[in-house]
Order: C-alpha cells, then sequence, then structure tokens
C-alpha cells in the first residue's frame, strides 16, 4: 500500500494563521477580535454617555471654540502672537514652547549626563566623588521643589532692570532675563545663508573623504585648515558681495523694562536648569551601568594598544555601551518631555499652562482641551522614542549585531 | 495641576459611569434631596483669600463667601457647621462644580456672559460688586495705569483677569509683558521677588494679598479700576428649585439688612413684629420658606447663623476687619450703592 506523502498546509493560510493568532493558532485569533470588540463598544459608550450628558447639562462641547479669540497675552512666543489670535494660535505657541525646553533641556541633560557619568567612573578620587555626590544630591531631592529653588534662585539674584548687568552696553543681564542685540535681516540674508549651507556641506564632504582615506588606506589627511576657510570665507565673500546681512538692534531702557533686542525669560533659564541637572543625574546612572556593562577587557586592549583614557573610551568602550544605554536613555528623555509640564509653577508659558491652563478655564472645555494636551504629549514622546529606536537601529547594524 | 486631571477623569468618569450625585439626579433626586440625605453642603471655595474664603488659625473657614454657605446650611439644616469647604484653585473651579464635586461654588467669582451659559451653570446673585486695579511698589513713582507702559504684569491663569488686561492694555495703545500664575501665592511670590512691576487682580484681593506683604506700607493699590467684576455663587444647570433657594438665601440677608434685622435683635423681632411685610420675612406670616423647599423660619435661621449682609460685609472684608474696604456699591440701593434685593412676597 503506497503511502501518500503528508501535504504541508498551504503556506498562505498558514502564514495569516501564524500572524494573526500567534501560537494559538485560530482560537487565539478569536480572543483578540473579542477583546478588541470590546474595547471599541466601552469606547463608544464613553463617548456617547459623556456626548449625552454635556448636553443634558447644556455644557458647551466640539471643537469650534479653538476658533474664538483667546484675548490674553503670552510672555514668550516664538511664532508672531498677539492677544486678538485664536486659540489654535495659543495652542501652538504653547506647543513650540514646550518642545524648546525638552530640545533644550534634553542637549544640557545629555551633556552633563555623560560627563557626570564618565567622572564618576573616572580615577581621580577627587572628581569621582563630586560626581558621586553631585547624582545623590540631585536625584534624591523632588523636582518641583528644585524647579522653584532655581527660579527664586535666580530672580533674588539679579538685579532689577534699572540696575542691569550690562555688558559693552548690549547685552543686559536682570531679573526680567537676558536682553540681546535683536538681529534685523537685509537683503544679503538669503545670500549669506546660502553660502553658510553650502560651506557646511562642503566641510561634512571633506570629512567624509579624509575618513575614507584614513580607513581605506590609512593616510591622514588634515583638512582642518580647509575647513575653517570654507566656513569663514565663503560667508564672507557672500557679504562683501551681497550687502549685510544682518544688523543688530541695541536694547535701550525705556521706562519699566528693555525695548528693543530680544530676551531670554528667567522662567526658561530656571525650568531648563532644573530639568536638565535634574535628568542628568539620571541619566549619569544610566551611562555609568552602560559603561560597567562592557568587559573591562576593552579597556585594557585599548591602554595596550598605547591609546589614552579618553581616546579609549570615546573611540571602544561607550560606541559598545551605547547599546545598553539607549532603552534606558530614551526613557530619561521622555521623563524630561513629561516633566516640563511642571512649567506652570513658575509661570513659564508651556502646553501645559497656557493651553490646559488658561485655554482651559477660559473655555471650560475640560475634556476636549485635556484630550488635545494628553494627545499631544503621546504624540512627542512617540516621536522622541521613533527617533532613539532609529539611532539603536543604526548603532546595532554598524556594530554587526 | 494634578487636581485638574483628577477632576477631569472624575468628570469624564462622572459622566459615563455616572458619579453617585449624578446618578441622583438622574433617579430624579434633586440637588437639595441630596444635600439633606448626606447631612453636609459641599461649597467649593478659594484656596485662601482673606475676607472671602480663607481658613483661620483654628481651621475654620471665615469670608463673606463663605457666609453664603453657613446661610444655606443654616437654612437646610438649622447648622451653619454643617458645610464641607472644599479649596480649589481659580482654574479647577467649574470643573467641579460640572462634575457634582460640590452643590454650591461661592468662589470670588465673576458673572460673565460666556461663564453664565457654556459652563452648564448659572450665577445665583452678586456678593461683592469688584472691578480690577493694579498693585505697585510705591518705590516705582507711578500715581495711575496710564503710566504703566512697558511694564511687566505678574497675574493669576484661570481668571477673567488676564482677557482684562489684554484688553485694557491694547485699547490705551500701551505695551506690556504678562507671567501667568496657576495659583495666587506663587503670584504675588513673583511680584514681591521683583519679577513683576505690577499684580493685578480684583481690587479686594489685592488689599488682601497686600496685607501678606513683608511690608504692605510699601506698596499701592493705583486708582484705576479697569474692568466690572460682579462676584457670586454659582449652581449647576437643570435644577430650578436649588437655583431659586441659592438665590434667595443671598436676597434675603440683604432684605434682612434692609428691615434692620441683626444677629442681635432678631428673636426680638421675631416676637413683636407687626408690620406686614416684616412678618412675611421673619416667617411669621405667609409660608414663602416653604415655597422654597424649606422651612417658614428661614430667614431667621439665616440671619442668626451669619448675621445680615451688612453685618457679613462688615466683620469679613469691611471696617471690622482687617481689610478695611469701603462699603462703596456694595451699599444698599437705599443707602447709595446698587445692592438690591427682589422683595420676599
Amino acid at each position: 500500500m503506497a503511502v501518500e506523502p503528508r501535504k504541508p498546509p498551504p503556506q498562505f493560510w498558514f502564514k495569516l494563521r501564524r500572524a494573526l493568532g500567534g501560537r494559538a493558532g485560530w482560537g487565539g485569533l478569536a480572543l483578540q477580535v473579542l477583546f478588541v470588540a470590546a474595547l471599541a463598544w466601552i469606547s463608544y459608550e464613553i463617548v456617547g454617555n459623556a456626548r449625552g450628558n454635556l448636553e443634558t447639562q447644556h455644557i458647551a462641547s466640539g471643537f469650534g471654540f479653538m476658533s474664538g479669540t483667546a484675548g490674553f497675552g503670552v510672555s514668550q512666543n516664538l511664532i508672531p502672537y498677539s492677544e486678538t489670535d485664536t486659540y489654535t494660535r495659543v495652542f501652538l505657541v504653547g506647543l513650540l514652547n514646550t518642545l524648546v525646553v525638552a530640545i533644550v533641556g534634553i542637549f544640557f541633560a545629555t551633556i552633563i549626563g555623560f560627563l557626570v557619568g564618565l567622572g564618576r567612573l573616572s580615577p581621580n578620587w577627587l572628581v569621582s566623588r563630586v560626581a558621586g555626590g553631585y547624582v545623590e544630591l540631585i536625584r534624591n531631592l523632588p523636582l518641583l521643589f528644585q524647579i522653584l529653588f532655581w527660579y527664586l534662585a535666580v530672580l533674588s539674584a539679579l538685579p532689577s532692570p534699572r540696575q542691569s548687568v550690562s555688558v559693552f552696553g548690549s547685552f543686559f543681564l536682570n531679573n526680567r532675563g537676558l536682553v540681546v542685540p535683536q538681529p534685523i535681516p537685509h537683503d544679503g540674508l538669503p545670500a549669506f545663508l546660502i553660502a553658510l549651507a553650502v560651506a557646511i556641506v562642503g566641510s561634512l564632504a571633506l570629512r567624509y573623504y579624509a575618513r575614507r582615506q584614513l580607513f581605506g588606506s590609512g593616510r591622514v589627511i588634515t583638512i582642518w585648515p580647509y575647513v575653517l576657510g570654507l566656513l569663514i570665507g565663503l560667508p564672507l565673500i557672500a557679504a562683501l558681495a551681497f550687502g549685510v546681512p544682518l544688523t543688530f538692534e541695541r536694547p535701550v531702557l525705556r521706562g519699566f523694562n528693555f525695548a528693543g533686542g530680544s530676551r531670554l525669560i528667567p522662567e526658561l533659564v530656571a525650568l531648563v536648569i532644573a530639568l536638565s541637572t535634574y535628568t542628568a543625574a539620571f541619566i549619569a546612572e544610566v551611562v555609568r551601568g552602560g559603561v560597567l556593562a562592557v568587559h573591562k577587557g576593552q579597556m585594557e586592549a585599548g591602554a595596550s594598544l598605547g591609546l589614552s583614557r579618553g581616546a579609549t573610551l570615546r573611540l571602544i568602550v561607550v560606541p559598545q555601551a551605547m547599546r545598553v544605554i539607549l532603552p534606558p536613555l530614551t526613557n530619561q528623555y521622555l521623563n524630561l518631555t513629561k516633566n516640563s509640564s511642571l512649567a506652570v509653577a513658575i509661570g513659564y508659558p508651556d502646553l501645559f499652562s497656557v493651553f490646559a491652563g488658561t485655554t482651559l478655564s477660559q473655555t471650560g472645555q475640560a475634556i476636549e482641551v485635556i484630550a488635545i494636551t494628553m494627545g499631544v504629549y503621546l504624540l512627542i514622546s512617540l516621536v522622541t522614542s521613533a527617533i532613539m529606536s532609529f539611532y539603536g537601529w543604526r548603532i546595532s547594524r554598524s556594530m554587526g549585531a | 495641576m494634578k487636581r485638574v486631571l483628577a477632576v477631569t477623569f472624575a468628570l469624564a468618569a462622572g459622566l459615563s459611569l455616572q458619579s453617585a450625585s449624578a446618578q441622583d439626579a438622574a433617579k430624579g433626586k434633586t440637588t437639595l434631596e441630596t444635600v439633606k440625605a448626606r447631612g453636609m453642603l459641599s461649597c467649593g471655595v478659594s484656596q485662601g483669600l482673606p475676607g472671602f474664603s480663607a481658613p483661620d488659625d483654628k481651621g475654620n473657614w471665615t469670608g463673606i463667601d463663605v457666609d453664603v454657605c453657613r446661610a444655606l446650611a443654616a437654612v437646610i439644616f438649622n447648622d451653619p457647621t454643617k458645610v464641607k469647604f472644599v479649596p480649589l484653585s481659580a482654574k479647577d473651579r467649574f470643573i467641579a462644580l460640572q462634575s457634582s464635586e460640590i452643590d454650591v461654588l461661592s468662589r470670588n467669582t465673576t458673572w460673565t456672559l460666556s461663564r453664565d451659559t457654556s459652563l452648564g451653570a448659572n450665577f445665583t446673585g452678586v456678593t461683592y460688586y469688584d472691578g480690577q486695579g493694579f498693585l505697585v511698589k510705591k518705590s516705582l513713582k507711578v500715581n495711575s495705569a496710564l503710566e504703566l507702559n512697558g511694564a511687566s504684569v505678574c497675574v493669576q491663569t484661570g481668571t477673567t483677569t488676564e482677557q482684562n488686561l489684554a484688553d485694557y492694555f491694547k485699547s490705551n495703545k500701551m505695551k506690556y509683558e504678562v507671567i501667568a500664575f496657576s495659583s495666587a501665592d506663587e503670584t504675588v511670590k513673583a511680584y514681591e521677588s521683583g519679577r513683576c512691576d505690577v499684580f493685578t487682580s480684583d481690587v479686594s484681593q489685592l488689599y488682601a494679598e497686600r496685607l501678606k506683604l513683608a511690608n504692605p506700607a510699601d506698596h499701592v493699590v493705583l486708582p484705576e479700576v479697569i474692568s466690572k467684576e460682579p462676584l457670586g455663587p454659582m449652581v449647576r444647570h437643570g435644577d430650578d428649585q436649588w437655583f431659586d433657594l441659592v438665590k434667595w438665601t443671598l436676597f434675603a440677608m440683604m432684605d434682612a439688612e434692609e428691615f434692620g434685622i441683626t444677629q442681635k435683635n432678631v428673636d426680638e423681632m421675631v416676637k413683636t413684629a407687626d408690620k406686614p411685610d416684616l412678618k412675611r420675612v421673619l416667617g411669621t406670616d405667609g409660608n414663602f420658606g416653604e415655597q422654597l423647599g424649606v422651612t417658614k423660619d428661614w430667614v431667621v435661621r439665616i440671619v442668626k447663623a451669619v448675621g445680615n449682609y451688612g453685618e457679613s460685609f462688615d466683620r469679613n472684608v469691611g471696617a471690622g476687619s482687617k481689610l478695611g474696604i469701603a462699603r462703596g456699591l456694595n451699599k444698599l440701593w437705599n443707602k447709595g450703592g446698587i445692592q438690591y434685593a427682589p422683595p420676599i412676597r
């Protein structure tokens, strides 16, 4: 009797079943479908019920309020804003203020964090103890307290506008912030910017070429004189050919405050200092953990090649440590972004303050405003972690892992 | 700030799954019945504004806004202490009312059209006619708000103040910088540290906050009053009986003042009253209290608990208090002010 060979199940169905139901097969799929249906039903009920109740209580709902006139001022706006603009504009102003704090904060937190983390591992007794003390002090104090501390410390240390600390008669430091001359664009600006961009691209190309040569044939090419020439020369030629790109308007004390010039408000300074030093303490520990996770043979190998400690760290240890550091580092970035909403305590006009604060209480549309705000924080966090995942993917690819 | 989220969630949950009070409302239970069943009135007040609602050193809440709630408790329970005071920030107050966390909001809240309509709540009257003003340091040598061009202004967020400020500076073609804080304390602290030249708020609040400053005499309230700020209690839409009761509790305090009924002489007056209008007010004639869903002697209860409007004003914000604010607009209509209560008849 001939035994028929067992036919494998059709590839397509098998793959589909695997993709949808995992190991549990079609049963698992049914469960998932049920679960999604239940979730959908619950959210439908919540939305429907909330809407019905809002209607019976005659509470305004919907997103029509976004086009209403805001009618209040904001102390820091990166895009032009006046009281006659809409709530949508307020939302954008607040969002940009939040992003500024998050980006600048992340930048400084990373630098301080890496320095402190590596410092803690330093063989120098004093450096490692100072770094250790920094971490223990900062990470064990509540963040809100630190923000208020910096704000009041910054404010009380600075003089009033009339007694400003002045540098060259153009920069003024007082308790309303740091006032700097404001750049005013002229006709030569586009040409100047294009020249600068060309110079930067050229420099990067040179660097790429030099590295290729170094890794390919071991030739060392000195490129910095060319780079310097490009970066200074090209914009200079552009400025000479097309006219002055910028002039600066000097701030002048008029009445209570300085008129003219741009200003860095103390709320922003205090918030960035507090957020970056606080997050840096956590990043330092993440970095320390990552470096310790690299086998110490790597350090010894670097030393036996004659590399200095700094070069060994930079070229050998930290790149390997990055794989371990990256996921918790992402967490710290996300924490910093979310913690920036504490700005409301010191009057910095971030998204939470101007939108979930003033806009909410002026329109009374709590559900819509809070939903939008939560959505935005979620989006910022997701984008941050997407960028970090991409970076992580590049690292593991470059290490062939 | 956390509170806003918490309350919003409560609101969302309350709206969908129905909080206790909302459930009662759904069952057709009125606010009055709910309050009676609870044995306690839940009253939203400020986080501490001397003269309006602030806890004293023993933790007892006092103030003119507090008196409205105490009067209401006296009417319902014949006991002015049966009130739970819920301190709320300017931002959170409406959400607390909408989500039934409180039965009445008596928190120096300005009556405006948009608040009266889109918040799902109604104003029941005016406890205090106020207006927005400016507090500045004397050392700045400013005599008028029109000299404030270019000034930095500290303001509490979530109030009508921010918009009034913008309107005033815009219509007088002046520039300014606004720094908005979420609580009154932080606002005043920033003003005191020199971050701002000016602190702006309702004039009554400026006087109250000035008391808290290190050297009150170094600061001066400018003469300009730039807005109308009628402050009053609020209740939720949809329960007219409760709306009437809160409204008439305040009116009763004013009517009592008009008739000269005071905490001291109220018992005497009940015995000797012979004029028909006075008898109606005191409940010895007619059933006006019962029409409101409470007892006949409701006005007597109010006056015994907190005194008439004039007494309450004097004790909390007027000449008899630390604030010493003149009665001004808040005098009764027949004394040159604009406080006018409809008749009880």
